[in-house]
């Protein structure tokens, strides 16, 4: 079933058109990669799923984004709303500069989900085991989120994004900053996540896609060229500038 | 020209070379049959230890492929091709030999009957080959599909050959008989997997082209 349907989407920087009539359909509870060069718009489709372009000065958009059915982009879409259900990790860890605590409470206690101690200890502990976190750091909840390592400091990013309860996660190059042990790791965790929410993620890193993803889209130049199962993609490609791009022929 | 393709373009050589030696393979071991020159095994052996030395060297290649580059779509598809058409290569290397053993044991003796048939086979089956390789070396599936209706062909051949040395047998059933009907059931035999074989390597470069997998079509 599909959860995001994107249809006819275009977005324009000023007079620049970086997507071009996107139509793509996400299934629930799978992941789907979004591969590309670098200026192909892959991360500014992924942006525009929870709005996040909104904050660029002569953004201005056509076409449509459904999520469970109702267009992000009407009028009276609250956003706020829209980025508790999808939330985003980006490429580089961002944890605040406070505890490790804070860090997963904060969405609780900014969006009112939580107010009883009691109750934000339980969710922080729940999200911190969704992220498989908290066995190394159960002990050190009040420490600064910045001691963590940057493969725990992405690990937490997620579990803040869990804890306010989404169905959905936008990944934007979660794993480039990290090294190939982290890497793997946080990959593990995205399987894993997908039992229970929908995942989008943007990568550089082709056998990132291949390894966590069952769909994939190519874009290139603003335009989507492919959108298939993951296997398809690398193995058996439709379009010429997919396998191009996959074999490392462009790019 | 990337250092990739280069590898890939030596890949396709290598295998081209292969083709060769065990093209050379059968049309000696067919002659031995065919002219009853016993000299001719000694050409057979020597060329089978080269495509032996040659499936492992292409194996290697492969692997190395694979593991230094971890290609995706058309090339991830030519070098599995490659492995199954490298496998098929050296198997068809091996029925050569068979057919130049038992011909070795079969030319000792008189003809048990003018050859008729087999000659036909060898035929067929070395036109298929010359068009598998072509068809490989071209990414020519159209060239792969006209193969594989002839294997039927073949089939034909390899059964009417079994059913008249049957009569053969039944009518004349000493020892020399049978040794020579055995020995040219097992030729037949052989030369009917050389055709399998190459169907097998037809079917590859229809998957290599089209990522299809035509093989097993009932299952």
């Amino acid at each position: 079933m599909s959860i995001i349907e994107i249809k006819k989407f275009n977005l324009y920087y000023s007079d620049f058109h970086a997507l071009k009539d996107i139509n793509i359909n996400i299934e629930e509870k799978r992941v789907t990669a979004m591969i590309g060069p670098s200026g192909c718009g892959k991360s500014t489709l992924l942006r525009s799923i929870n709005r996040i372009n909104d904050t660029i000065d002569d953004v201005h958009t056509l076409g449509a984004i459904n999520i469970s059915g109702h267009n992000i982009y009407d009028e009276d879409t609250d956003v706020d709303e829209l980025r508790k259900n999808v939330g985003m990790v980006f490429q580089r860890p961002n944890p605040f500069p406070v505890s490790i605590h804070e860090n997963v409470a904060f969405g609780l206690k900014v969006n009112r989900i939580a107010s009883d101690k009691r109750v934000i200890n339980e969710m922080v502990e729940k999200s911190l085991k969704a992220v498989l976190l908290w066995d190394d750091i159960k002990d050190k909840l009040r420490k600064l989120a910045l001691s963590l390592t940057l493969e725990q400091q992405q690990r937490l990013c997620i579990a803040r994004v869990i804890a306010i309860a989404p169905h959905i996660i936008l990944l934007d190059e979660p794993c480039s900053s990290l090294d190939p042990v982290a890497t793997r790791n946080i990959e593990e965790l995205i399987i894993k996540l997908k039992e229970k929410y929908t995942i989008v993620i943007v990568t550089h890193n082709m056998q990132q896609a291949a390894r966590v993803s069952q769909d994939t889209a190519f874009m290139l130049m603003g335009k989507l060229i492919e959108f298939d199962k993951t296997e398809k993609i690398f193995t058996n490609p439709s379009e010429k500038e997919t396998n191009d791009y996959v074999s490392g022929r462009f790019g | 020209m990337r250092h990739f393709d280069v590898e890939m373009s030596d890949l396709q050589n290598q295998l081209l070379d292969m083709a060769g030696l065990v093209q050379k393979m059968i049309q000696t071991a067919t002659e031995e049959l065919v002219s009853r020159d016993p000299s001719q095994i000694d050409t057979v052996l020597s060329l089978e230890k080269e495509v032996n030395i040659q499936e492992i060297i292409i194996d290697d290649k492969c692997l190395k492929l694979i593991a230094l580059n971890q290609p995706v779509g058309a090339d991830l598809r030519f070098i599995t091709s490659a492995m199954r058409i490298n496998s098929d290569l050296e198997r068809m290397g091996d029925e050569s030999l068979n057919v130049a053993r038992m011909s070795l044991d079969l030319i000792k003796y008189p003809e048990i009957k003018p050859l008729v048939n087999i000659p036909k086979m060898i035929e067929i089956v070395q036109n298929m080959i010359i068009d598998c390789i072509k068809a490989f070396n071209t990414s020519d599936s159209e060239l792969a599909m006209s193969v594989l209706s002839k294997d039927d062909e073949v089939d034909a051949l390899r059964d009417a050959i079994i059913s008249e040395l049957k009569t053969i047998l039944i009518a004349c059933p000493d020892s020399d008989t049978v040794q020579r009907a055995t020995d040219l059931m097992f030729i037949a035999k052989s030369i009917e997997r050389l055709g399998d074989h190459a169907t097998n390597i037809c079917e590859d470069v229809i998957f290599m082209v089209h990522g299809k997998d035509i093989r097993h079509p009932r299952a």
